[in-house]
């Protein structure tokens, strides 16, 4: 009897475990369920699906780079939408007033948002000026050069070789026709063996080893849960055009920045910092370079932020960019990046920007005001915040 | 037996894992200055935060009658509201307010609008200054005024919330050798005007000087109360009543296997403080430690050990630092911690939770951080090996943990110490600096930590030990140097160390 009510309560902690650590997936999913319905099912239309990744891709690019800020101690980086600006308007003058070539501008552009990155990330890293400060600076300087550069004027881009570097959707050879397109599904099953080999495979790895695994049911359960929403998704691109570019860009980005974060010594460097400055210090890390470092990625990706922005909506003016690092920031919190710094997942950030996403589309699908929506992310961002500090004080933390 | 204006009875105070009161009994005449003395740690200020409300009855055992009267004190305002008012070691007052705002924080002058008052602020802080002797404008900041004075204010201010028994813990130990006589001068002058005072010091010739009667704490509980004029009142006599305890064998014993090649030297170290540039925190300093060596340094907080220690350790500690360190004969120049871990120094901080483990993140985390590359290749983290060297430093430093994965933040004081020893073996220290390490830990921890240096020097490396008890000192060390005020005062060969010795050695430098 008594170890009956036992094994029942061990159940019910690594239910409330499962909840709190996956506690925004599951608000994904129900914000999408409520949205679907809301919407008559129209969410889930193939277009509406392929733009929620392509309308939302900056937002994700710009969310990677602040997740490492994020981590260094709870520090923003309020320059990012200054700088897509800048660098936005500076490739569209290059190329349509001045006719400059495509392939010149977009590494000159990119190299222009790191500068912006080092300038920042000097002050913040070596001269130690508190970053909200130097990026509400940079967040001015950035902003007015971008509008010089501008001419106050708006500019836009038709270059073909440009948007198809971006925007264009990708077709393969004999797989791809007018007609019927096969090559998201084809890319989808691929990935879909790949995670069954990763999960097998470390599987088998570990019961070599003798380490401690979770339970088949939920490893595979998990694997399989994905697969089945990936390759959803992507028979859902195969009904509308196919795999965008950006799609490709926005992946390899996010994955990149996975790596760095859960894989490497650098990477475990931000958690470090962000966890106890002083004793990495001592344990022999360059704090001042890690911030330095935070803050020149955070420029090098608003560079290429600004490009998929001029792609996606072919012009730039003097008020583009503004208030996009609240996005990329609302992301970064939301998906459960710590507001003290030192925790936080890429995997987390990426669900974080995909529940704004979805509160978007779906209050727009309906026909609701921006100033709604403005309400309702705000309240969103705020839930998770307070959701994160309460649970981690009850876990004495 | 005169008027008895405090009572503390039978006080039990614990904390997870270590009792640091246990049974204490204190008795304080109205109008005495009454002296409580005993090492770092033996429950002094413990002691001071119970009667203060700092930690509020229902948290301790034990009765504390004042004026007759059985206290509860929930908070420091109760117990402030009796007249009774603490003053701390580390000053409270605000730099950037002034004199007047700083006196009068949180219990405002104010007006019959709910407004401050500021003319009867400044007017009443002017006059509670005089009192101290304090010819200041009650406007001026605090930061623009010495240390001396700001000790003063905080006299002032205790004058302010009408004090009848006034707690000075450690006053004099920022003070020069001027103004801490005048500050004693004042505490006599009180005394005439029936003020009590409880007074926290290491400088026994100042017990001496204006102390009544002196009480000695030894581990948490009380040994004796001498009185003036009654027992002998000298400075050897109260030495012996601090550091009497029974030396039993705590501590391995280690066949001695000191090697003649000088691992480490440092010659005419001098480190200036971080924030203060021309104040001197370690003066011309030399020493050497061999191969197979433990060497201590004591003295007490404040003598410069720890900024010694970490100047040496890549200059993680202060400005202008000067001076020359030989490591196997080899002149280096060690510009930052990576360069001082990657010549073989290790530095285990005294301050584990603040500088030396990251608490949100887990063993396995903390155990790899300061040599990280250890378990790369070309930068990608090895998971396999970093969990294996985790489980085996685990296993070697015997850290009591459910999995390598749990937070250290979880840990109890004396594992967690473990986790950091482990984390600082992992980088495979010649010489290995150990600050404090068995500071609030229990007994067992503390004997595995000495094993765990004597594997080390029997293997032919060397430790430096910082330490404010002396008895792990003599215990422990084959050398040991007395540190105070930021110079080396004495060395010692652990053979002929006694307590008694280290201490007259403090304590005429202080003189």
């Amino acid at each position: 009897m008594s170890t009956k009510k036992e094994a029942m309560s061990e159940n019910q902690i690594n239910l409330g475990e499962f909840l709190t650590k996956n506690s925004m997936t599951i608000a994904l999913v129900i914000v999408f369920v409520l949205f679907y319905f809301l919407t008559g099912g129209r969410l889930l239309y193939a277009q509406n699906m392929s733009n929620l990744l392509l309308q939302n891709g900056y937002v994700l690019v710009m969310a990677c780079g602040m997740l490492l800020c994020i981590l260094t101690g709870g520090n923003i980086d309020l320059s990012v939408g200054s700088v897509i600006c800048m660098v936005g308007g500076m490739a569209a003058v290059m190329i349509t007033n001045r006719g400059i070539s495509t392939y010149v501008t977009i590494p000159v552009c990119i190299l222009v948002g790191l500068l912006a990155g080092i300038w920042q990330g000097y002050w913040i890293g070596y001269v130690r000026i508190p970053p909200f400060i130097t990026t509400l600076g940079g967040m001015f300087i950035f902003r007015g050069i971008g509008r010089l550069i501008l001419d106050s004027k708006t500019v836009s881009v038709q270059d073909a070789a440009f948007l198809n570097i971006f925007t264009a959707y990708i077709k393969i050879p004999g797989l791809d026709t007018d007609a019927r397109i096969l090559s998201p599904l084809v890319v989808g099953i691929v990935v879909v063996i790949l995670i069954f080999y990763s999960t097998i495979s470390s599987r088998a790895n570990k019961a070599k080893k003798g380490y401690r695994q979770n339970s088949a049911l939920s490893d595979f359960g998990r694997s399989v849960l994905i697969s089945a929403v990936l390759l959803f998704y992507c028979y859902l691109l195969c009904q509308y055009k196919g795999i965008s570019v950006m799609l490709v860009w926005v992946v390899v980005v996010c994955l990149i920045y996975h790596f760095i974060t859960s894989k490497t010594a650098f990477g475990r460097y931000f958690y470090a910092v962000g966890g106890n400055e002083k004793a990495s210090q001592l344990s022999g890390i360059n704090t001042n370079r890690v911030y330095f470092i935070a803050y020149a990625n955070m420029g090098l990706l608003a560079g290429l932020c600004g490009l998929l922005c001029l792609a996606r909506v072919g012009s730039v003016n003097g008020a583009t960019g503004t208030s996009f690092e609240m996005d990329a920031i609302g992301s970064c919190f939301i998906g459960g990046a710590s507001a003290y710094g030192g925790s936080g997942r890429v995997s987390g950030v990426i669900i974080g920007a995909l529940l704004l996403g979805v509160i978007n589309m779906g209050m727009s699908i309906m026909g609701i005001g921006d100033s709604w929506q403005y309400v309702v992310k705000g309240g969103v961002l705020l839930v998770a915040v307070i959701f994160d500090v309460v649970s981690n004080r009850k876990s004495g933390k | 037996m005169g008027d008895i204006i405090l009572e503390m009875k039978s006080i039990t105070k614990e904390f997870p894992g270590v009792k640091a009161l246990d049974n204490v009994n204190l008795v304080v005449e109205r109008g005495e200055i009454h002296a409580l003395i005993g090492e770092n740690g033996a429950g002094k200020s413990t002691l001071m935060n119970v009667l203060s409300g700092t930690y509020p009855a229902g948290t301790y055992s034990g009765e504390i009658y004042y004026n007759g009267e059985l206290c509860q004190f929930k908070t420091l305002k109760d117990s402030e509201s009796k007249g009774i008012v603490i003053i701390h070691q580390e000053l409270a007052l605000i730099p950037l307010l002034t004199i007047g705002e700083n006196m009068f924080l949180g219990n405002e002058k104010r007006n019959k609008f709910g407004n401050i008052d500021w003319d009867l602020t400044y007017n009443e802080a002017e006059k509670h200054m005089r009192q101290v002797g304090l010819n200041e404008s009650a406007q001026n900041l605090i930061k623009d005024i010495g240390t001396g004075k700001q000790q003063l204010v905080e006299i002032a201010k205790a004058f302010s919330k009408d004090v009848k028994l006034l707690i000075l813990d450690e006053p004099t130990s920022s003070l020069n050798d001027e103004d801490a006589k005048m500050l004693l001068d004042l505490l006599i002058e009180f005394k005439k005007n029936g003020l009590t005072s409880i007074i926290i010091t290491h400088k026994l010739n100042e017990i001496i000087y204006c102390a009544d009667k002196a009480t000695i704490i030894r581990d948490g509980s009380t040994i004796e109360t001498l009185v003036k004029g009654v027992d002998e009142f000298s400075e050897d006599r109260i030495i012996k009543g601090m550091v009497g305890r029974p030396m039993d064998d705590r501590y391995p014993s280690r066949a001695h296997k000191v090697r003649g090649e000088v691992s480490l030297e440092v010659k005419n170290w001098t480190v200036h403080h971080p924030l203060y540039h021309e104040k001197i925190v370690d003066n011309n300093v030399s020493f050497k430690v061999h191969k197979g060596e433990v060497i201590g340094f004591s003295g007490l907080q404040g003598a410069g050990r720890t900024e010694l220690a970490m100047s040496i350790f890549g200059k993680s500690y202060g400005t202008g630092i000067s001076g020359e360190i030989y490591l196997n004969g080899k002149k280096v120049d060690l510009k930052n911690p990576q360069q001082a871990i990657r010549s073989g120094l290790a530095y285990v901080t005294e301050d584990r939770k603040m500088n030396g483990l990251i608490l949100g993140e887990s063993i396995r985390f903390n155990t790899t951080l300061a040599r990280l590359e250890k378990v790369c290749t070309r930068g990608v983290i090895d998971t396999t090996a970093e969990i294996n060297v985790a489980e085996e430093m685990s296993k070697a430093m015997g850290t009591k943990t459910p999995s390598i994965e749990q937070k250290t933040g979880n840990l109890s004081g004396g594992n967690q110490q473990k986790a950091l020893l482990g984390k600082w073996m992992f980088t495979e220290p010649e010489i290995l600096i150990l600050d404090e390490p068995t500071r609030g830990i229990d007994v067992g921890a503390k004997y595995d930590i000495y094993c765990l240096i004597n594997q080390m020097v029997e293997d032919g490396k060397s430790i430096i030990m910082i330490s404010s008890e002396m008895p792990e000192l003599i215990g422990m060390c084959d050398r040991i140097y007395i540190m105070n005020e930021g110079e080396l005062r004495g060395e010692l060969d652990a053979k002929e160390a006694t307590q008694e010795k280290i201490m007259s050695y403090i304590i005429s430098a202080t003189d």
